[in-house]
C-alpha cells in the first residue's frame, strides 16, 4: 500500500486519542459512587459522560492534526512596535482607566441603587482585590522570578492584624492599614530570610509549607484567633472617621444625602481602586530604580547576577517583603470589607488563584495581570449567573463547580502554549541607543 | 510502652504509604529535575479508581470475596493510573522540557488543581466511605492499660509494599528499562546519543511512579475507608517531604524518608498534639531544605553554568 493519506493518518491518530480518553474516563467519569438510603455506596452509570469525553478528545485531536501547518514561526515579536501601536495602547489604557473610575456611576445610573449593589460589590470590589493581590504577587513572581505558593499567608497576616487590633483595642482602620502592611512585610522578611537561598522550585514548595503552617496555626490557636469560627463583627470602614450609618452622625447626614447602603460600597470601591493603583505605581517606579533592574536581572539569570556582584539575598528579600506588604494592605481591606475573617479564606486554593492570575497575565506585565484578574474573578462571578444552564443539564448542574477546573486547565494550556504569558515580549528597561522589544523566546533562563 | 509500640506499628503502616508515593516524586525529579506537583492528586485519583472498581466488582459481577477482588483492583488501578500519568506527562509536561525552569512546576500546579476539581465534579464533594473490609485485628499484648493491636490491614499494607518495592527494585536494577532510566538520570543527552529513547524512558518513569502511587492509593482507601477529592494535597506534600528528607533523586532515600515521616507524624500526634501534626511535617520539609538540601541519602547537586 502506498503511504496513507494525511486525513486517514489524522483520523487514526484521533481515534487513538479518543480510545485513551475513554479508558481514562471509564471508572472516574462513567461510574459515580453515591451513597444510597442505607449509606452504602452504589454506582450510577453515566456512560454518556464517558462517550462525551472520548468524542471531545477525538474532535480536538482531529482539529489539531488537520489545522493547516503553521509556517515555521520566527520570533515574530522581534519587531519594535510602531508609533501607531504605541498610541493605540496608550489610548486603550487611558480609556480602560476612565471606565474603571466611572464604573460605579455608570452602573448606578443604569440600574439604580438596589440593582447596582451587586455589580459594584461582586464585579468591582471583588475583582479589584484580586487585581491588587495579583500586582503584589507580580513583584515577587513576575519581576524577581521567585515562585511564591504561600502568598495568601501575607494576605491573612494583614486581615488578622486589622481584625485583632480593631476588635480587641478598637484601633481605627486608617491606623491599621499601614500597620497591616508593615506587619506583613515583617513576616515576609522573617519567612524569606532562611528560604531565599534555595533554588526556584524548592523555594516554591517551602513557601507553600509556610502558607499552610500559618493557616493551621490560625485554625488551632483558638485563644487568639477563635479558630475555625473566625473573628466576626469587625468594625466597618469609616469615611475618614464618619461611619456609614443612618442617623445624624453618619456620612449621609454630614453631606446632606439620603442614607443608602450603596455609599459604603462605592467608598470601598474607590478605596481598593486607590490601593491597587498605588501598588501599580510603586511597581512601575521601582522597575526603573536599580533595585527593580536587579529583580529583572535576577529573574533572567541568577548565576550571572551573582557573578556581577549583586547581593542576591538582599534583592530577593526586598521583592519578597514588598510583595508581602501589598498582600498585607489587601488583607486589611478584605477584613474591613467583609467584617469577618476565618482561616478558610486563606487556603491553598486562594494562593493558587492569585498565582494563576499572575501566570496567565504573563508574569511581569501589569495590564496582563489586571486582565487575567478580571477574566478569572469576573468569570467565576459570571458562572454564578448561568442559571439557565440548569435547564439544559438538569437541576443538579452547578456551573460554579467548574471554576477551579477551568483555572487549572488554563494554567496548563498557558504554560504549554505561551509560557511567557499573553504579552509574550519584554521591553528592556535599560538599553543602548534604541529600545527594541525582545521576543520572549530569546530570553529564556536556564537553557542548556 | 504500649502507646509506643502501637504508634510504631501505625507509623510504619502510614510510612509505607508515604514511601510508595515518594518514589514517584523522587524518580521524576531524578530524571527530568522537576517537582511533579500533581503527583499527590494522581494518588488521590487512584484511590477513587480503586474504590469505584471495588464497588463495581461487587455490584455488577457479584464478587464478594476479598482476596480475588483485591488483586484485580490493585492491578487494574495500577494500569489505569499509569495511563493517566502517561497522558498527563504527554499533554502537560513534555513540551516544557527545556523551557524556563519554573514552567513545568507551574504546569504541574495547574494539573493538580485540574485533577482534584475533575474528581470533585465527576464524583461529587462528599466523602466516600468504602464498605468495611478486613477489619480483624490481632492483639499483641493484653492485660496492660492498653491493648496493642495489629490489624490484618496493617499486615497487608506492609507486605504489599515490601513485595512491590522488591519488584520495583528489580526493574530499576536489572532490566533494560531500568538501565535506560538510570542512564537518562545521569546524562539524558549522552543516553540519547547512545540510542536510548529518552522520551519513552521518561514516559515509562511517569507510568511506574503512578503505578506505585496507585498501590498507595488502594492501600490508603483500604486503611482509612474514606476518600475525598481534596485528599491528594496533604499526603502529596508529606510524600514530597519524605522524598526531600531521604534525599531527592534517591529511591532508597524515598522509602526511608517515607517511613521516617510516617513515624514522626504518628509519634507527634500521640505525644504532642494531633492538631499540629501537619505543621510537624511541613516544618521538617522547610528545615531539611534549608539546612540539609541533599537529604539523608542524596548526592550534592552541582550547579553548572
Amino acid at each position: 500500500m502506498a503511504e496513507a493519506s494525511p486525513v486517514r493518518a489524522a483520523l487514526a491518530d484521533a481515534a487513538r486519542y479518543g480510545l485513551i480518553a475513554a479508558a481514562l474516563a471509564f471508572p472516574i467519569l462513567a461510574l459515580r459512587a453515591e451513597p444510597d438510603f442505607s449509606n452504602k455506596l452504589v454506582l450510577e452509570p453515566r456512560w454518556s459522560w464517558m462517550l462525551g469525553a472520548a468524542v471531545a478528545a477525538f474532535l480536538v485531536r482531529l482539529a489539531v492534526a488537520l489545522a493547516p501547518a503553521r509556517a515555521a514561526r520566527k520570533p515574530a515579536a522581534a519587531k519594535a512596535p510602531s508609533g501607531f501601536a504605541k498610541k493605540a495602547t496608550k489610548a486603550f489604557a487611558a480609556f480602560g482607566l476612565g471606565l474603571i473610575v466611572a464604573w460605579p456611576f455608570i452602573v448606578l445610573l443604569t440600574l439604580g441603587p438596589s440593582g447596582a449593589l451587586k455589580w459594584i460589590d461582586n464585579y468591582g470590589v471583588q475583582i479589584l482585590i484580586y487585581v491588587m493581590l495579583g500586582w503584589g504577587l507580580n513583584i515577587v513572581v513576575g519581576l524577581a522570578g521567585l515562585l511564591d505558593l504561600g502568598y495568601v499567608a501575607f494576605y491573612a497576616v494583614g486581615a488578622y492584624a486589622y481584625a485583632l487590633l480593631a476588635t480587641n483595642y478598637g484601633v481605627s482602620f486608617w491606623i491599621c492599614l499601614p500597620l497591616a502592611g508593615i506587619l506583613a512585610a515583617f513576616w515576609g522578611i522573617l519567612l524569606g530570610f532562611p528560604v531565599l537561598r534555595l533554588r526556584g522550585d524548592y523555594l516554591a514548595i517551602v513557601t507553600l509549607a509556610f502558607g499552610e503552617i500559618i493557616r493551621i496555626v490560625l485554625v488551632n490557636f483558638s485563644a487568639l484567633t477563635n479558630g475555625d469560627a473566625g473573628i466576626a463583627s469587625i468594625p466597618r470602614v469609616t469615611f475618614f472617621g464618619l461611619p456609614f450609618v443612618a442617623g445624624p452622625k453618619g456620612f449621609a447626614a454630614f453631606f446632606d444625602l439620603k442614607f443608602s447602603p450603596i455609599h459604603r460600597v462605592v467608598f470601598l470601591y474607590y478605596l481598593i481602586l486607590v490601593l491597587a493603583l498605588i501598588t501599580n505605581l510603586v511597581t512601575l517606579r521601582l522597575r526603573r530604580l536599580p533595585i527593580g533592574r536587579a529583580w529583572e536581572a535576577l529573574r533572567e539569570d541568577e548565576i550571572a547576577c551573582r557573578s556581577l556582584g549583586l547581593d542576591t539575598t538582599k534583592i530577593k528579600l526586598t521583592a519578597f517583603a514588598l510583595g508581602a506588604m501589598f498582600g498585607g494592605f489587601a488583607g486589611a481591606f478584605f477584613a474591613v470589607r467583609q467584617g469577618f475573617v476565618s482561616p478558610s479564606s486563606f487556603n491553598f486554593v486562594e494562593s493558587a488563584t492569585i498565582l494563576a492570575i499572575v501566570v496567565l497575565g504573563g508574569g511581569g506585565s501589569q495590564i496582563g495581570v489586571a486582565a487575567a484578574a478580571i477574566a478569572i474573578v469576573g468569570g467565576s462571578e459570571l458562572l454564578r449567573e448561568l442559571d439557565f444552564l440548569k435547564q439544559v443539564f438538569g437541576q443538579g448542574f452547578d456551573p460554579t463547580q467548574y471554576r477551579m477546573l477551568l483555572v487549572g486547565l488554563a494554567m496548563v494550556v498557558m504554560m504549554n502554549w505561551r509560557p511567557r504569558g499573553f504579552v509574550a515580549s519584554r521591553t528592556p528597561t535599560i538599553f543602548l541607543g534604541e529600545r527594541k522589544t525582545i521576543a520572549a523566546d530569546l530570553v529564556q533562563e536556564g537553557r542548556g | 510502652m504500649e502507646v509506643f509500640l502501637q504508634q510504631l506499628i501505625n507509623g510504619l503502616t502510614l510510612g509505607s504509604i508515604y514511601g510508595l508515593i515518594a518514589i514517584g516524586y523522587t524518580m521524576v525529579f531524578g530524571i527530568i529535575g522537576m517537582v511533579n506537583f500533581a503527583h499527590g492528586d494522581v494518588f488521590m485519583l487512584s484511590a477513587f479508581i480503586a474504590l469505584i472498581l471495588f464497588i463495581a466488582l461487587q455490584q455488577f459481577l457479584g464478587l464478594d470475596a476479598l482476596a480475588p477482588s483485591f488483586v484485580i483492583v490493585l492491578f487494574a488501578s495500577m494500569a489505569l493510573t499509569g495511563l493517566w500519568n502517561f497522558a498527563i506527562e504527554r499533554l502537560a509536561y513534555r513540551r516544557l522540557r527545556g523551557s524556563f525552569r519554573l514552567a513545568p512546576l507551574i504546569s504541574a500546579i495547574g494539573m493538580s488543581i485540574f485533577l482534584s476539581n475533575f474528581v470533585y465534579v465527576a464524583q461529587g464533594p462528599r466523602n466516600k466511605s468504602a464498605p468495611p473490609m478486613l477489619s480483624e485485628v490481632i492483639k499483641l499484648t493484653s492485660g496492660g492499660a492498653y491493648d496493642v493491636t495489629l490489624s490484618y490491614k496493617q499486615i497487608l499494607i506492609v507486605v504489599v509494599t515490601a513485595v512491590l518495592l522488591a519488584a520495583f527494585w528489580f526493574v530499576v536494577q536489572k532490566t533494560p528499562l531500568g538501565r535506560a532510566q538510570r542512564a537518562c538520570e545521569q546524562d539524558a543527552k549522552m543516553a540519547a546519543l547512545l540510542g536510548v529513547d529518552v522520551n519513552r524512558t521518561i514516559a515509562a518513569t511517569f507510568v511506574i511512579g503512578a503505578a506505585l502511587a496507585a498501590v498507595a492509593g488502594v492501600l490508603y482507601m483500604l486503611y482509612y475507608g474514606v476518600v475525598n477529592a481534596a485528599d491528594g494535597f496533604v499526603p502529596g506534600v508529606k510524600a514530597f517531604t519524605a522524598a526531600v528528607l531521604g534525599g531527592i533523586g534517591s529511591i532508597p532515600g524515598a522509602v526511608l524518608g517515607g517511613l521516617l515521616i510516617g513515624l514522626i507524624e504518628t509519634f507527634w500526634s500521640a505525644y504532642f498534639s494531633a492538631d499540629y501534626k501537619d505543621v510537624a511535617a511541613f516544618s521538617i520539609l522547610a528545615v531539611t531544605l534549608i539546612f540539609m538540601p541533599t537529604g539523608l541519602l542524596g548526592r550534592p547537586e552541582v550547579e553548572k553554568v
